[in-house]
């Protein structure tokens, strides 16, 4: 009997198997592929563990690789990021990432912008979805935004002209809209989603937000059964706070993308529960958004909730959705039950407790 | 309306700068988005002719209109003149373009400026500076420079920096944090439409345009032709606008019996018109606040 409900578990997973994403490639439930794991600083490392042990709980085919990524002084004297987290995710294609602590002094090389480079990570995916047992103004949120994140507002382009005035450019190309609007709707169509919605403000900047609109026009007819609309970002963002229901795919170039992923995060609760994907054609990172939280590092009292459900989101770009479905309702059914909850939920439970109730329904589910 | 011009092409009249020039002050209802070619925006027209250059929306939690926030009560104070929306683009190759924003240290103290004197004319306690200047170091960080200069001339009047995508997440979690907001152009658009939408959308919010050689205030809603005509319009949002435009005149006895009238109305429920969630007639809301406004005299 355990026999015959193994195979066809085994069975009915081969077809999850190859999950289209871009840049991704087929992994079998039986090979265990390796991540490099960045655990970063303050609650990092403890969060980070609390997702090892889910996994472990889960039986997660998934090896980690730990790199540190603390900035090593070169031969210049200028510090870099270490060689090895190029060489690891080099081999792996795939990373998660918890908080790090807010670079100070000169000479120290933005890790998130030295990896985006490095990995052409260029859509920016935040899914934002009301978790019940943690009360905010919004019920039934249930939303994905996509932001393009090479270009736009972002470009780092400025000029004094004269004393007094400066300008900065936003730069917007055909293959960078382009290849988010693809990426929009093939995620669309993986996740079941139903519409994807284009924010923009091209009725103000006619010709770079009109490309950006134009290439999501054009994807949109390759992609007829997946349904397209177009919002006025300033229109978005005064529906949103009335009914974000109403909302469902939402790609967008970078600067509004940074704004409305924001926005959606506090509707459901905030960064300490929000996960986020950075996808790229040469690999990914996941990571938590939150800050290290200093005052309670090495207390126990961390909630991993948004590292966590960052790595559900890795487990699924890995074509791994039956354990990331398994983890994510243990998740989920805890804080519902609202028994073990650390203090940022309204609990007063330590992370380890927290974790070991996930781990314990995990192993339940199996 | 437009009027065409010996050109050909379509104009304002020019009795309305005529008008405006002898009045500084104008108050605005909704218009409809002008179709065709060769039709000169007036708002666009309007804000140059007057050098409209802060536009100020203040955001308060209507009782007896229910939201999922209560306790709103904040003003956003947008840049209107230059920074993302200086219409300046360019196609560089085929299929890459660029856009300028463009920040100046003339309007960034300008409307900094208006800020502050703007807190300190409605008892307000802190003005905080909206940017991104972590990224866009050169034109948000004269902006903010610009904003940092003026509220050392105004040490009476709180002053913070705050990120806006740390404003977007804080804003919809507790709202009641904030109080008043300056910022560039395209950030006050959105910070702006997002406040209206906190305390229940367009049609309650007031608006207005400050110029240094005029002022206009409008409602910024739409023109609801589906209605109009009815007797069914929610007269609140011009209400709020005109009751702006009273302060901004120094007739501020008026504006808060005027005022109070249309809350306390709102608030006792009996008479609001379809989209506040009664079925009064325009003319009843109306009349009920008229009736409120007498009583308080």
């Amino acid at each position: 009997m355990a026999f015959r409900r193994a195979l066809k578990r085994l069975l009915q997973e081969i077809p999850n198997q190859c999950v289209y994403v871009q840049g991704s490639r087929c992994y079998s439930t039986e090979a265990r592929q390796m991540v490099t794991m960045i655990p970063g600083d303050g609650i990092g490392p403890e969060i980070s563990q609390s997702v090892k042990d889910i996994f472990s709980a889960a039986g997660a085919p998934v090896d980690w690789e730990d790199v540190d990524v603390t900035p090593v002084k070169g031969p210049d004297g200028n510090f870099r990021l270490p060689p090895k987290i190029f060489d690891s995710m080099d081999r792996t294609k795939v990373g998660l990432k918890g908080p790090l602590a807010t670079p100070i002094g000169k000479g120290h090389q933005s890790l998130n912008l030295a990896l985006r480079k490095a990995f052409n990570l260029y859509a920016n995916v935040r899914p934002c979805k009301s978790i019940e047992g943690y009360k905010t103004p919004y019920n039934d949120v249930d939303l994905v935004t996509i932001r393009e994140n090479t270009e736009g507002e972002y470009s780092g382009i400025e000029h004094v002209i004269v004393d007094g005035v400066v300008q900065s450019i936003k730069k917007i190309t055909e293959e960078a809209s382009m290849r988010v609007a693809e990426y929009a709707f093939a995620y669309a169509r993986d996740n079941n989603r139903d519409t994807v919605t284009a924010v923009h403000k091209a009725n103000i900047m006619k010709m770079t937000d009109g490309l950006f609109l134009k290439c999501c026009r054009h994807v949109a007819e390759q992609n007829k059964d997946i349904k397209f609309k177009e919002m006025y970002l300033d229109t978005v963002c005064l529906n949103m706070v009335q009914d974000p229901t109403q909302f469902d795919v939402l790609v967008m170039p970078n600067l509004y993308g940074d704004i409305l992923s924001d926005l959606c995060a506090g509707l459901i609760g905030g960064l300490g529960v929000t996960p986020s994907g950075n996808i790229g054609q040469d690999g990914a990172i996941f990571e938590s958004v939150h800050g290290t939280a200093p005052d309670i590092a090495g207390e126990d009292k961390a909630n991993p909730t948004a590292l966590l459900l960052s790595a559900v989101m890795m487990l699924r770009y890995m074509g791994l959705s039956p354990y990331a479905q398994r983890i994510e309702m243990a998740c989920f059914d805890v804080i519902r039950e609202g028994r073990v909850l650390t203090g940022d939920l309204g609990g007063s439970s330590k992370c380890s407790e927290f974790t070991e109730e996930i781990c314990r329904k995990v192993r339940e589910s199996e």
